[in-house]
């Protein structure tokens, strides 16, 4: 670990002006994976503010939504009733993710602004154009079998780890910003970016802003979280999906459809919406979007895989969510949420 | 006094444990203490050019930085050290002594020890150390490497030989009606114990001559000492480790010796006693691991499902400076009875980590194979896999034609199909579904070589009436000290709340390395052995005394009893050991005691064994595949404490659930570097993947392995879980898997 300086801020005015003044310098809330970072020299800030002591800890009704303080926990947000009752996705993305331990630590803010799994960023001895731009990929010769098969480029493979994020892509929720400049509101699909030449940079907040609160906007359909991982708790997504489902009588209003696993951000598929939209709701109707899906999926060497397990977790995943397949637990819970359940009868 | 032994005594240091008191390796508190960190080898292959340490010497609070060019000189390691073989092929230790030369054989190979007041301090001058190397392309395929070597037994054992052949297996394959060969592969795991590796080094000149005391994360008090103090030219006696907690070891911590030689080295020049630490990600390259296999299984049978031939070929690799080889063919050579019976074992020496003995060392991975195999041979044959099994009993020792010391495998599949609704099932593939799931069981066999090595004890009686057993034995987790307290309550005929056990202290008696699931058949009988004769040496001191009751009988005529030596014929006489002691003005009374294998190891095969009914579900459009149950039943001898084998047994259970379903260490390709190298990355199995677990035993005593009936229960428990998962998700899919681990990706249909 390298050294370096820590403030506690009072106000997000004040911890953005200590951030923005100092050339390196970084917010720091749970740090639950910002630290294991830095113990293993991937991340070396010369400042880190914290940020936990803020007042931005409250969930809160806003203009028909909620809106979730940016230092609420993981936990208070997963469990919190009304998210568990309107945004059932939001829940089953929280609490299939990391553990108890992490998930009090770790905040809404802090979440979606977690670095990729990537095993060659996390090894300073590895080459990677995200730690250190330049150096090359160590992953598109390399294990590439958890990595993008969506708006990868050459520089970078890696995909964003959050469940989280997912399904507040698939939301759309409105993310508020703090900073140098003044305040902003960034939809949710628009905070992460596709590395292009620049993988370096996950997101497109600029140097010293700060999220203050994560808005969920007036929904009244059914949402839904799918994830498939490596063991029954404690994982990270091989690919996931969020479904929003809003419905017209029988019919399909509008759906989002936003995967997880499979690209350098959440991964919206607009075609595939397009294709739900007006249409009742069948099998037959969901395979095709997820055809539409995949139909531009690009697999490296470890991970086409990722291609028919896609397309299986989108299909259930809309079957769930509308009803023609029951849930696979109680909404708004990790079992409903996690596909093959835990272990035992 | 009703016997502690076999009951299930809580875990007696447990409290400790939980409450943080019981002190592992880098917890003691050293006045002095200074810290090391590592800088290692970012290159699988090459030549240090240069090492810049100027940066990390002006960095605050740096002491030293040992490389190469300045630690001081090592002896290379012996032939051999407690009867194993660490040198050559077959042998079981790396012997590459660090910072002698510039050479690098692997990536995280220690290059230089970096001490500074702080642990942090230590940890950014390491990261200011700058290396260049003159590369060499790594090779890192088993199948392509160019030295390739066919070891002859495996450590040095003759009674463990690696290339084999009884009978004429090729012709009899030949000639075979019915004849399955396939190919199965496994993959690099780690140990990963929850507790790193650490040591503590600390000089002192005592009487005008070094002394070294080490505090080391070993489950080899003995073997450290021997293999340190040769290292380092002091006398064995001037080395004193220490280690009376190891937070898991799995096969790690006992055979791999550049951590704590690099700590003693770092206290020598520094000056100072030093720490080090090992990082999560160290341990990837440091701590040993189980290599990869690829194995060939050959079963020649009759249509009646009689074996008439197995050829069990294995190709597994090490580093360029170890023999260790996985010894696949352990089940193998002694699970059915099989006329040709031939085995081999190829080693590609690879520019990777050393790999060491991993919880059912061969077993665990070779066993998987055969029980795939047999499963395979099973449906070819449209027999229940069980009635293939026990067409093919093997009465006596297929290898050695010597009688077991004890076999009840019947019953254990009898059991375990009961326990697990065997019959209930619908025997054909793919037959059986819920809901998005299919649902599969399967089974195998499982057993662990019953080994015994000689041991020593001490006991001692003190006049307040407690006592105090030592020998220099491991808790590991393993639960040592709560049997050898039970055992030794029972030696001295006191209640187990008045004696205690230490163990863990290369001062102690003599015992060996802890591990081969030996433990307790190794250190209980000597333990025994010394409260015997401290027994009789109290008895003896009472009958010379005109003052005690029992002056004047024979020894033969006292026997222990509650606390008390009485006269056998007339109970009523006698009195408390304690009032001996202190009539005698003796504040303790001591005696040392041993015991050791003899020729019922000539007489007799001695195993373990067991059966692994499983039943899984496959999710198989997500490739993901659950554990619903696991019902085994294992014939291991009397048990010491089923509480703590529990515990145990059920935590090999999940160690071979995580080797079957999600561990996996890849080395990169080109560069050789472990890819994943943390324990979020790493899966081993979490709580929710291990719920329904069901261990039974027989509980019917060895009635030669020693005077308590007792095998070991350390890895029985990993070996046939792989197997029956395999079996069972071959059921659930009809879908064939020989590629371990069992991950989504390839489970998903294509």
């Amino acid at each position: 670990m390298y050294p370096f300086q820590y403030q506690r801020a009072t106000t997000p005015e004040q911890a953005v002006a200590a951030v923005a003044k100092v050339s390196g310098a970084a917010f720091v809330a749970g740090g639950t994976s910002q630290l294991d970072l830095m113990k293993e020299d991937v991340l070396r800030p010369s400042l880190l503010v914290d940020v936990s002591p803020l007042p931005l800890k409250t969930i809160s009704a806003f203009e028909g939504g909620l809106r979730l303080g940016a230092g609420v926990s993981n936990t208070a947000a997963a469990i919190h009733p009304e998210v568990q009752a309107r945004y059932p996705a939001v829940s089953e993305a929280l609490l299939a993710g990391a553990s108890t331990q992490i998930r009090n630590m770790a905040s809404m803010g802090g979440n979606p602004l977690q670095r990729t799994r990537c095993p060659y960023f996390r090894d300073p001895a590895q080459p990677c154009n995200k730690r250190e731009p330049g150096t090359g990929c160590a992953a598109l010769k390399g294990l590439n079998r958890v990595h993008a098969i969506f708006g990868a480029s050459t520089a970078c493979v890696a995909t964003h780890p959050s469940d989280l994020a997912v399904a507040l892509a698939a939301l759309d929720a409105q993310v508020q910003v703090t900073g140098p400049g003044g305040t902003r509101t960034i939809a949710f699909p628009d905070l992460h970016r596709l590395p292009g030449d620049t993988p370096q940079q996950d997101t497109t907040l600029v140097p010293g802003e700060l999220i203050t609160s994560i808005d969920l906007p007036s929904f009244t359909g059914r949402s839904h979280y799918l994830k498939v991982r490596e063991r029954a708790s404690y994982a990270f997504a091989l690919v996931s999906c969020a479904v929003a489902l809003e419905m017209d009588g029988k019919k399909i209003r509008r759906a989002r459809v936003a995967l997880g696993g499979v690209a350098h951000k959440p991964w919206r598929v607009p075609a595939a919406e397009a294709l739900l939209a007006g249409k009742k709701p069948s099998e037959k109707l969901f395979r095709a979007a997820t055809e539409v899906a995949f139909a531009d999926a690009k697999p490296l060497e470890h991970n086409a895989y990722k291609l028919t397990m896609g397309r299986n977790l989108m299909l259930r995943a809309l079957l769930e969510t509308s009803g023609l397949q029951p849930l696979q637990g109680p909404a708004g819970t990790a079992f409903a949420a996690s596909v093959g359940g835990v272990g035992g009868e | 006094m009703v016997e502690a032994t076999g009951t299930p005594l809580d875990r007696v240091d447990g409290r400790l444990k939980v409450t943080g008191a019981a002190r592992y390796s880098a917890e003691w508190d050293v006045p002095g203490l200074t810290y090391g960190a590592i800088v290692t080898s970012t290159v699988a292959h090459g030549t240090v050019r240069a090492i810049d340490s100027t940066a990390a010497l002006r960095a605050p609070g740096v002491l030293t930085v040992l490389t190469h060019e300045n630690a001081p000189r090592l002896q290379p390691f012996p032939e051999k050290v407690n009867g194993s073989l660490f040198r050559g092929e077959g042998g079981i230790t790396e012997t590459r002594q660090p910072l002698q030369d510039a050479n690098v054989e692997y990536a995280g190979q220690p290059l230089a020890v970096v001490v500074a007041d702080t642990l942090e301090r230590a940890r950014h001058a390491a990261s200011l150390v700058r290396v260049t190397y003159e590369q060499r392309p790594p090779e890192l395929n088993i199948t392509a490497s160019s030295r390739r070597t066919l070891p002859e037994t495996f450590t040095g054992n003759k009674e463990e030989k690696l290339q084999v052949t009884v009978g004429d297996p090729k012709v009899a394959l030949a000639a075979a009606p019915v004849k399955l060969e396939q190919v199965y592969e496994s993959a690099i795991t780690h140990h990963n114990p929850i507790e790193q590796l650490a040591s503590i080094a600390r000089w002192e000149t005592r009487n005008g001559s070094e002394f070294l005391t080490l505090y080391d994360t070993t489950r080899g008090v003995e073997n450290m000492q021997e293999v340190v103090s040769n290292s380092l030219s002091v006398p064995k006696e001037n080395v004193h480790v220490i280690c009376p907690f190891i937070g898991g070891a799995f096969g790690s911590k006992g055979w791999l010796f550049a951590p704590p030689l690099l700590t003693a080295m770092a206290a020598r020049v520094a000056k100072r006693p030093v720490k080090i630490e090992w990082r999560r990600q160290d341990m990837f390259a440091v701590a040993g691991q189980r290599a990869a296999t690829r194995q060939t299984l050959s079963l020649g049978a009759t249509r009646d499902g009689k074996l008439t031939a197995l050829q069990h070929d294995t190709q597994t690799h090490s580093s360029q400076s170890s023999g260790y080889t996985e010894p696949c063919a352990r089940v193998s050579r002694m699970m059915y009875a099989v006329p040709n019976l031939g085995f081999a074992h190829q080693l590609s020496h690879l520019h990777l980590p050393s790999p060491c003995p991993m919880r059912g060392p061969g077993e665990t991975v070779g066993g998987w194979a055969l029980e795939c195999a047999m499963d395979e041979l099973a449906a070819e044959l449209n027999l229940d896999p069980v009635e293939l099994r026990l067409r093919n009993y093997a009465e006596t020792n297929p290898e050695t034609g010597k009688p077991w010391s004890s076999k009840h495998l019947r019953e254990c599949y009898a059991r375990g199909q009961e326990l697990i609704g065997w019959s209930k099932r619908n025997p054909k593939p793919r037959s059986m579904r819920e809901g998005n799931t299919l649902i599969g069981y399967g089974m195998a066999t499982t057993m662990y070589p019953a080994a015994r090595r000689p041991a020593e004890a001490k006991a001692t009686l003190f006049a307040d009436g407690r006592a105090l057993v030592q020998s220099a034995t491991h808790e590991l987790g393993n639960g040592a000290y709560t049997i050898f307290r039970q055992i030794s309550a029972d030696g001295l005929a006191l209640p187990v709340e008045r004696v205690r056990f230490e163990l863990g202290d290369s001062a102690l008696p003599n015992a060996p390395t802890s591990g081969g699931s030996a433990t307790t058949a190794t250190i209980g009988p000597a333990a025994l052995a010394a409260c015997r004769n401290v027994l009789g040496a109290l008895k003896r001191l009472a009958i010379r005394d005109a003052q005690s009751p029992l002056y004047g009988a024979t020894e033969d005529a006292l026997e222990a009893r509650d606390g008390r030596l009485v006269r056998k014929a007339a109970p009523t006489q006698g009195e408390e050991y304690g009032t001996i002691l202190r009539r005698a003005k003796l504040p303790s009374l001591e005696a040392s005691g041993e015991a050791k294998p003899g020729d019922e190891r000539e007489k007799y095969s001695f195993y373990s064994f067991g059966a692994v009914f499983v039943k899984v579900r496959v999710d198989e459009l997500t490739g993901t595949i659950r554990l619903a149950q696991l019902c085994a039943v294992y014939d291991v001898g009397r048990l010491m404490n089923p509480k703590t084998a529990h515990s145990q047994i059920i935590g090999g259970v999940s160690m071979g659930l995580g080797a079957t379903l999600m561990e996996e260490t890849h080395y990169d390709q080109q560069n050789g570097r472990a890819v994943v190298r943390n324990l979020a990355d790493y899966h081993v199995p979490s709580m929710a993947d291990t719920p329904n677990i069901q261990v039974e035993w027989l509980n019917i005593p060895d009635p030669h392995i020693s005077e308590l009936g007792a095998r070991g229960i350390g890895e029985i428990g990993c070996v046939g879980t792989p197997a029956a998962i395999t079996n069972a998700v071959y059921h659930a899919t009809g879908r064939r898997f020989r590629s371990l681990p069992l991950t989504p990706d390839k489970v998903l249909p294509t």
